[in-house]
């Protein structure tokens, strides 16, 4: 689906913020790609749908090299959604918000009142399809912005820190959401610190560090390397801190779910007494 | 946005960083006289290379030629308008067009390129918090010096967000370059509301900052530091008055005799 090959990228400041980075994304995969502030995180899925093209290496998006594609045919495969909603919210009605992007692909007038009646029930923002996005709460806003990506379908999603400034039922919802998504086939990727966030949706983990990739593999094995954890100055998720602490008794490290650990200090609890 | 590459501050140090602002500003203004004083093309280029030195002392070439290209399309469109209208309205039957009328035209575009290499300069090696200090202690309301270092900090910032704001509407979409004349204007209508959104949302968040931090509590306010003339500012101070007066010299008694540069190259 993507594949990013010894991908390097220098911004015009000379600032080197990818230096060799391969990675591949099979089609409904779950990825979330961690690390640092300035380990080049949202350099690297700004690849994806082509705003920035590699000074070196090569990234593939379905067959298709970034360099030979307008950033509209790919975004119509790769849906972006930003970090910041107010970096994208201009329409007068949350309708006309999630119209904007059908409009620029060329959806028919039948075909887009389809779909934004689709997307705004998807999240529930029916209460405000005709209310201004300005009006709207940070949640909402926030949903605004995803509900105007979900609205064209795109295969890839692409989630730039989508937990800042989000309260836990928010977070919560949005966990579930972005499982939702990824069970209907859709590839889904987040970046992220959150690293609560991550082991409860358990994805596949990449660890960025200086523009590089430190560490891949499943959630289980990542965030419970110490060694890996720290060179990409993430902290382990709580429930691992409390397994690392407790080794003495026997227990397993690699542990951050907190059903499964539940579970493994019930046994523990039963066999002890 | 590379045109505000060039009026971008970096923290680097050097002797030309250290001068003072008011004498360095004094000095900006006394090239853009001279360059306004003369349109023809040998003192232009002698005003255009005079000021090398002061680049590369400061060390900032990089972001010095950032800024040149970025003024390098208007500086095309400078000499094409000067060229084909000057041509038009004096010439016009005759082709082809004289030689005097290309040096004019590259005298007016060097004029352009004089003003903004001495412009870069001064706000590539003053940082916006002495430019204020500067400000302060010529007397300004310090409202006005406030609102002014304000203003040129946030250039940069505002530069950035408009970037990120273009991303966000590309990645739904947006094709900028699409369309004839009208449709590209309108393009930038999804660009320019969050843009000026977020301003509005910034200076009010910047406000209340400062009321928390006690804007104007007193009439008097104090500095920590404190801007004072040195050896190097009376030099620099010198070497600007000299240059005024040299220029005026030569404006009074010798302008006729300046010898145009293509004939003489030519021959």
């Amino acid at each position: 689906m993507i594949a990013v090959r010894d991908v390097y990228f220098t911004y015009p400041s000379n600032v080197e913020a990818l230096k060799g980075v391969s990675l591949t994304f099979r089609s409904g995969d779950f990825v979330a790609i961690m690390g640092q502030n300035g380990a080049g995180k949202t350099t690297l899925v700004k690849h994806f749908n082509g705003l920035l093209k590699p000074t070196k290496g090569a990234v593939i998006v379905d067959g298709i090299d970034t360099r030979e594609e307008s950033i509209a045919k790919l975004s119509r495969k790769v849906g972006f959604v930003f970090q910041n909603p107010d970096n994208q919210l201009f329409c007068e009605t949350v309708e006309d918000e999630v119209a904007f992007a059908l409009r620029n692909f060329g959806f028919e007038k039948k075909a887009i009142q389809k779909r934004v009646e689709w997307a705004i029930n998807l999240l529930g923002l029916t209460r405000y399809r005709q209310s201004s996005p300005f009006m709207l709460s940070g949640g909402e806003r926030k949903r605004v912005a995803l509900a105007s990506v979900l609205a064209w379908d795109p295969d890839v999603v692409i989630l730039d820190e989508p937990t800042i400034g989000q309260d836990y039922e928010q977070k919560e919802k949005l966990r579930q959401f972005i499982v939702q998504l990824n069970a209907q086939g859709k590839t889904v990727i987040i970046v992220t610190h959150d690293v609560e966030f991550v082991a409860e949706c358990n994805p596949r983990v990449v660890l960025m560090a200086q523009g590089k990739i430190v560490g891949e593999g499943v959630g289980k094995q990542i965030l419970t390397n110490r060694k890996l954890v720290a060179e990409a100055s993430i902290v382990p998720p709580q429930i691992s801190q409390i397994f690392m602490g407790l080794t003495g008794f026997g227990l397993p490290t690699d542990v951050i779910d907190v059903y499964e650990a539940r579970d493994i200090l019930l046994d523990f609890l039963e066999r002890s007494s | 946005m590379s045109v505000f590459e060039g009026f971008r501050f970096r923290k680097v140090f050097s002797r030309v960083h250290e001068l003072d602002p008011r004498v360095k500003f004094f000095y900006v203004c006394a090239v853009f006289v001279i360059a306004v004083m003369f349109n023809q093309l040998l003192p232009l280029i002698l005003l255009f290379f005079i000021q090398l030195p002061f680049v590369l002392v400061a060390g900032v070439e990089r972001e010095w030629i950032r800024s040149m290209k970025g003024a390098s399309f208007l500086a095309i469109m400078i000499f094409l308008f000067n060229f084909v209208f000057t041509y038009f309205y004096t010439e016009y039957p005759t082709f082809p067009p004289s030689s005097s009328l290309l040096e004019y035209s590259l005298a007016m575009t060097l004029r352009f390129l004089v003003l903004v290499e001495s412009f870069s300069i001064f706000f590539l090696t003053t940082s916006p918090d002495r430019l204020g200090l500067a400000l302060e202690q010529s007397h300004v309301p310090y409202e006005f010096c406030f609102a002014f270092t304000t203003a040129v900090r946030f250039v940069p910032v505002l530069a950035e967000e408009a970037q990120t704001i273009m991303d966000a509407q590309k990645a739904r979409g947006l094709e900028l370059e699409r369309g004839n004349f009208i449709k590209r204007i309108k393009n930038y209508i999804p660009i320019l509301i969050p843009l000026i959104v977020s301003a509005i949302r910034r200076s009010l968040e910047l406000a209340e900052a400062m009321e928390s931090r006690a804007w104007g509590a007193t009439d008097k306010r104090t500095n920590l530091y404190v801007l004072k003339i040195k050896r190097g500012d009376y030099i620099l101070a010198m070497i600007s008055i000299c240059m005024l007066i040299l220029a005026v010299y030569i404006w009074i008694f010798l302008r006729d005799q300046i010898p145009p540069l293509i004939p003489l190259i030519t021959t």
